[in-house]
């Protein structure tokens, strides 16, 4: 039976199919620069379907800070570091067998739970509160409004988190290099005119 | 018409693929790190899933503290991996013994 499509659900399927086939992209390819790059391609086709589900903000925010942020990391160090491909790729077909086995095995069990075949044991498919808000709804102002009472502590946690991975990171790879050459400027400050200069009498014939 | 299960099945199928992605390139640590990057956006789509259809705001601030604390993961993670290839000058996994475990 084919039922009618509604715009909704054409784009649903179609970033669905964007996300899943970039997924795959990333766990095939044989670069990771290829990798990481169709990385962002999920992230950017996911993002359209959190904005379908009214999450505008952390729609925003995958993309801004997901593509934006770390996986601009990403890239940079998959740059820096010198990867011999052909090595990492071996054992790739061994695998391939038990990785999709496992892997097929937890999709179905994993669809028989939430999914539209099965028991419906969750009862998700009955499940259906949402309400289809008007343009005037903004989802940041009610983000913002129980981010900020209801759940102010665990903000901050989060703010040390980021706090503390900022300090890790800058402290394991800082290095200090024992021949770079550089300026201290509290003693370039401290220093007198008595330390550079020194006037000494001198006979001018002496010197011709 | 899509519903619930469309968007569960969906996170289901992305989760399913980064855990077969981990089988695959259980050797290239960066790739490996892309694996639970796509793993904690499947959890993400799920929580915000649940928090349209049960209309509930709780649901996306929970996808904002993954979000942060999947950034700050990311950022050790690659910082400990850019230590790992100066000293080593490798990321394959097999060549990483020195803890003999």
């Amino acid at each position: 039976m084919i039922t009618e499509m509604t715009i909704i659900d054409f784009f649903f399927f179609a970033f669905a199919g964007v996300t899943i086939a970039a997924a795959l992209g990333v766990v095939t390819s044989k670069n990771p620069v290829h990798s990481a790059l169709f990385l962002v391609l999920t992230f950017f086709s996911c993002s359209a379907i959190w904005l379908m589900l009214e999450a505008e903000f952390l729609a925003i925010t995958l993309v801004l800070v997901y593509v934006g942020a770390v996986m601009v990391l990403f890239l940079f160090v998959v740059m820096m570091l010198d990867i011999n491909v052909a090595k990492m790729r071996e054992g790739f077909v061994s695998y391939l067998p038990i990785g999709g086995l496992f892997a097929f095995l937890m999709l179905a069990v994993m669809v028989w739970v939430v999914g539209p075949v099965g028991p419906d044991v969750m009862g998700t498919a009955a499940l259906d509160n949402a309400v289809v808000h008007g343009p005037e709804y903004s989802n940041t102002e009610a983000l913002g409004e129980i981010l900020y009472t209801d759940y102010v502590l665990a903000f901050e946690i989060a703010a040390v988190i980021l706090l503390v991975a900022i300090i890790a990171a800058i402290s394991l790879t800082l290095r200090k290099r024992p021949k770079t050459k550089y300026q201290t400027p509290s003693k370039q400050i401290k220093v007198k005119r008595d330390d550079r200069l020194k006037i000494i009498d001198s006979d001018a014939e002496v010197l011709k | 018409m899509i519903g619930l299960t469309s968007y569960l099945t969906l996170a289901a199928i992305l989760f399913a693929i980064s855990i077969a992605g981990i089988f695959l390139n259980r050797k290239n640590i960066v790739v490996l790190l892309m694996c639970i990057e796509l793993m904690l956006l499947a959890a993400n789509i799920n929580f915000i899933a649940f928090s349209h259809y049960l209309n509930d705001s709780a649901g996306q601030v929970f996808v904002f503290f993954i979000l942060t604390v999947a950034a700050a993961e990311a950022a050790i993670g690659l910082a400990i991996l850019v230590v790992l290839f100066r000293t080593r000058r490798t990321i394959d996994v097999e060549d990483l013994d020195a803890l003999k475990g």
